[in-house]
């Protein structure tokens, strides 16, 4: 974590991976006693991940690095809970999901559509994280690209993925 | 969307970030949020004019003691609580205690003999002032807290929102002491506790609405 606030992308996304491992994990073991199936833990694991990529300016280095993820991951789950509760309650059952989705392997896709998404940010936003997040382009490029300044671009990538994960959050299963 | 995806999207082209950022901000709305409240003081109430005996210096700085002590044992705390895995309730108990000695020096500073005469004290005609003031001075330092605190993560919105409106509270408390005429430990325990409660439960109703993110 400590190279990824440095900005090591490699160091960044093997730590992004596990923590997905783990969380799944996690959300599946919390969720599964309240009759929620893997594609809530796995949206809610995605959602953790934003979160944590969009506030990593709060993980202090001097401090232990678990406690600081398992806070967030906690609150969102709480959080997650308190928004769902209603709509959840008009389900009779879980969902029929549930029942095929045995196999605990990676690569369940979550409910969360990211072209749908990102049709919600703002126009700007939406083209800079595509270039910079999406299609690989390095900042320079996507400037020259979009007939943006660099520092446009930038500022334009962290807003957007900090409307992005607001969107995330907000999002009612329907 | 698959998290293979979610993870390549985050990690490519990643920025470095600064650290220590969040102390920097709450400071900065304290500071912005103070001298606006100050300046909204100067131009409404004014200060207090007059009288500039040394003992009314003296009401002053241990009013000011007393709001600053509140004022900084609640930023530690807030700093604290938007770092997750960090919040701890040490502060509070702090707090409560620093809130508990005000109140006992308050009443037992009363002048002896004069106990009968506490709700003459107490309900001075300068109260109702103090408790619409304080309140209305806080309104400035608490949006500014509010501002800096939505930029890190609070985990217990309700906790952190009660205590950034005791910090704003004890900010307009400050601001307010410069006014103040009253000169008696009972009446500022009195007043100046009850207003500084009605921001920190005001901040604690507001605190899940505001910080949630």
């Amino acid at each position: 974590m400590v190279a990824g606030l440095d900005g090591d992308a490699a160091a960044y996304k093997a730590l992004l991976a596990r923590l997905s491992r783990n969380l799944r994990a996690y959300f599946k073991g919390q969720l599964v006693r309240i009759g929620r199936g893997p594609v809530e833990a796995e949206d809610l694991m995605q959602e953790v991940l934003m979160a944590i990529h969009t506030r990593r300016h709060t993980y202090d280095p001097a401090q232990l690095f678990t406690p600081w993820v398992h806070g967030i991951a906690r609150y969102k789950m709480l959080d997650y809970l308190r928004r769902t509760k209603t709509s959840f309650k008009d389900l009779p059952i879980e969902d029929a999901e549930a029942v095929v989705a045995q196999d605990d392997v990676e690569g369940i896709e979550s409910g969360h559509d990211l072209d749908g998404l990102l049709e919600q940010v703002s126009p700007k936003m939406r083209q800079a994280i595509q270039y910079v997040k999406l299609d690989g382009l390095s900042v320079s490029e996507a400037a020259a690209r979009s007939g943006m300044s660099e520092s446009a671009v930038k500022v334009s990538v962290h807003r957007g993925l900090k409307a992005l994960a607001v969107l995330v959050s907000k999002r009612q299963r329907s | 969307m698959k998290t293979d995806r979610l993870i390549d999207a985050l990690s490519t082209n990643l920025e470095p970030v600064g650290r220590g950022g969040m102390g920097r901000w709450l400071a900065l709305a304290l500071v912005a949020g103070g001298a606006l409240t100050f300046c909204m003081m100067l131009a409404t109430v004014g200060p207090r004019l007059g009288g500039d005996n040394n003992s009314h210096m003296g009401f002053l700085a241990s009013k000011l003691l007393f709001a600053l002590s509140v004022v900084i044992t609640g930023a530690v705390f807030l700093i604290r609580s938007v770092h997750p895995g960090q919040d701890g309730r040490r502060p509070i108990l702090l707090l409560s205690i620093l809130l508990l000695a005000a109140g006992l020096l308050g009443v037992t500073a009363l002048p002896s003999g004069q106990l009968a005469d506490w709700s003459r004290i107490v309900f001075d005609a300068q109260w109702m002032t103090c408790l619409c003031c304080i309140p209305l001075f806080t309104v400035i330092p608490f949006a500014a807290l509010i501002l800096a605190l939505r930029k890190g993560a609070p985990t217990n919105l309700r906790r952190t929102g009660a205590i950034a409106g005791l910090v704003a509270g004890a900010v307009g408390a400050a601001v307010y002491a410069f006014h103040c005429p009253q000169d008696s430990l009972l009446f500022i325990a009195v007043w100046y506790g009850v207003a500084i409660a009605l921001c920190a439960s005001v901040g604690a109703l507001l605190g899940p609405r505001l910080l949630r993110w």
